[in-house]
């Protein structure tokens, strides 16, 4: 690998929402643009193109921007990982810098999901009898439902207790305009809302939204010639992650192990603790799954995230706030978008451009995801005035 | 002879004149059970090691949830539940015989494994054979 830092020199989304008279990569290409244009660079100055989607993604959906932003000949990488496909296309372009082929590169993730309804237990039919219904649900409410569960057999979390994460996320997105809800939710009605899958109501489900979002990333080298010290957000750690083999992950997809392999290695990494973060935005794709993150994240000690959660700690102006952008479950979810959308919100803060939810002083913030298939992807993020 | 059973996954398996089991893949290596077949030890990545064993039809419940909206021409709710097998292997599959209700649950409590016909057919109108998990008597 070479020497040089990677940073975020400019970076950007768009608002989350429906938008059924656009096309997938308008979508790609507004972010996109918006990101060069808050690094001061065009596309001549990009050097490859690296695109994140999940539902189109035999579709090129990288060339498919560059008719949008600019045809320049550049290499286009598509990528698709699950919920981690927006992660996993900046990671790429940090690597190739990291080793030395590229000084400014573009990511870009975009979804439509919008309508999209749940997912997971359906789709093709395999060859004989469909098992949805038969052998339990494959539905993705269900799958972290029962990862929640496994939460509550061993340390006694309550419904309440998940319950109140979503509260608390709905709460923090009435703050961020980009995000697809500013509406809040008290306790009863999320947990009055419409049963999914016990414990997890339709309120405690992320948001199928469409959504697009984008950074620029560039050597250290490039960045200081360019003069962009007071905005450049230095990507302290990248990590990826997939499942190791546990007895379990054959009928239970284990969220846990391959992000606490992913939390510790990007500690390490960064050469920092969790005891350092400002902030942290996680992977809630539903309830259930930000509880089981506050302690494989190492935010709380095994069996402490119930009382993370009654202590507010995770809640905006508290200890560690998490999801301050309102998460998946309001700011929205869509799947190729959320791993650059949740370090947009970091790199917001990290510049203290993050209006009325902004965290005082934010120098350290991390960013994680998590796809069922499965693979974690971590950036731990420094930013300018640190 | 009759037609042979159909099971709703390869690692149900009906033996002609016997009683329904379900089997895992058991390495010898490392000791790991898995449901599939495949290349290599998941677990450990052995090659030769893994061989075919009888799972037990008792276990523990390990965690559940209860399925209250599902795709079209699936009933709910339905309690899904996933079990630890005594001596190895974990299966998810529908928990029966016991109320719907997170109250009547209990994390941990012994299950069984049971055999029936499924309720409902493929696209051939073919019926298959299924497994459920009731609480232990």
């Amino acid at each position: 690998m070479g020497s040089e830092d990677v940073y975020i020199t400019g970076i950007d989304m768009i608002k989350f929402g429906k938008f059924l008279d656009r096309s997938i990569a308008s979508l790609g290409a507004e972010a996109a643009l918006g990101a060069m244009d808050d690094a001061g660079v065009t596309i001549n100055d990009i050097q490859a193109l690296y695109s994140g989607n999940l539902m189109a993604a035999a579709g090129m959906v990288g060339q498919q921007i560059q008719e949008e932003i600019g045809q320049t000949g550049i290499p286009a990488i598509n990528v698709s990982n699950a919920c981690a496909t927006g992660a996993t296309a900046l990671r790429e372009g940090y690597i190739a810098i990291r080793a030395g082929i590229y000084d400014t590169v573009l990511a870009v993730g975009v979804e439509k999901l919008a309508g999209a309804g749940m997912l997971g237990g359906g789709g093709g039919a395999p060859k004989g009898l469909h098992p949805e219904g038969l052998l339990g649900s494959g539905s993705m409410p269900c799958v972290f439902a029962e990862a929640g569960m496994a939460h509550a057999k061993e340390y006694g979390t309550t419904f309440e207790q998940f319950a109140m994460v979503s509260v608390k996320n709905h709460h923090h997105s009435t703050m961020n305009p980009k995000a697809r809800y500013q509406i809040e939710t008290p306790l009863e009605e999320v947990m009055n809302a419409e049963m999914i899958s016990y414990p997890n109501t339709k309120l405690m489900c992320s948001a199928n939204v469409d959504g697009s979002a984008a950074a620029v990333l560039m050597s250290e080298k490039e960045m200081k010639r360019r003069g962009l010290q007071g905005q450049a957000v230095k990507i302290r750690a990248s990590v990826l992650t997939t499942d190791p083999w546990t007895d379990r992950d054959e009928v239970m997809p284990d969220v846990n192990t391959c992000t606490r392999n992913a939390a510790s290695q990007a500690y390490e990494m960064a050469g920092v603790g969790p005891e350092d973060l400002d902030l942290v935005e996680l992977h809630d794709c539903f309830a259930t799954a930000e509880v089981l993150h506050y302690e494989n994240l190492q935010l709380c000690g095994d069996g402490e995230a119930g009382k993370l959660i009654d202590e507010k700690q995770t809640w905006i102006g508290g200890r560690i706030p998490v999801n301050l952008s309102g998460g998946l479950l309001s700011k929205g979810h869509p799947i190729g978008a959320t791993g650059i959308a949740n370090q947009y919100e970091i790199a917001m803060h990290l510049r203290g451009q993050a209006g009325k939810r902004q965290v005082e002083g934010a120098k350290i913030g991390l960013a994680h995801v998590i796809g069922l298939g499965t693979c974690c992807g971590i950036h731990i993020l420094e930013g300018p005035s640190a | 002879m009759s037609e042979e059973t159909l099971t709703i996954k390869p690692y149900l398996k009906a033996p002609a004149g016997g009683d329904p089991y379900l089997e895992g893949q058991k390495c010898s290596a490392c000791g790991a059970i898995s449901l599939k077949k495949r290349m290599a030890c998941a677990s450990c990545g052995a090659r030769d090691t893994v061989a075919p064993v009888k799972l037990a039809n008792t276990g523990k419940l390990h965690s559940f949830s209860i399925i209250h909206r599902a795709f079209p021409g699936i009933e709910v709710p339905f309690v899904s539940a996933i079990a630890d097998l005594d001596g190895g292997g974990t299966i998810k599959t529908n928990l029966v015989g016991i109320e719907p209700d997170p109250d009547k649950i209990t994390l941990g409590m012994d299950v069984t494994v049971d055999f029936q016909t499924a309720p409902r057919k493929d696209a051939e109108g073919n019926e298959y054979l299924t497994f459920v998990l009731k609480p232990a008597a």
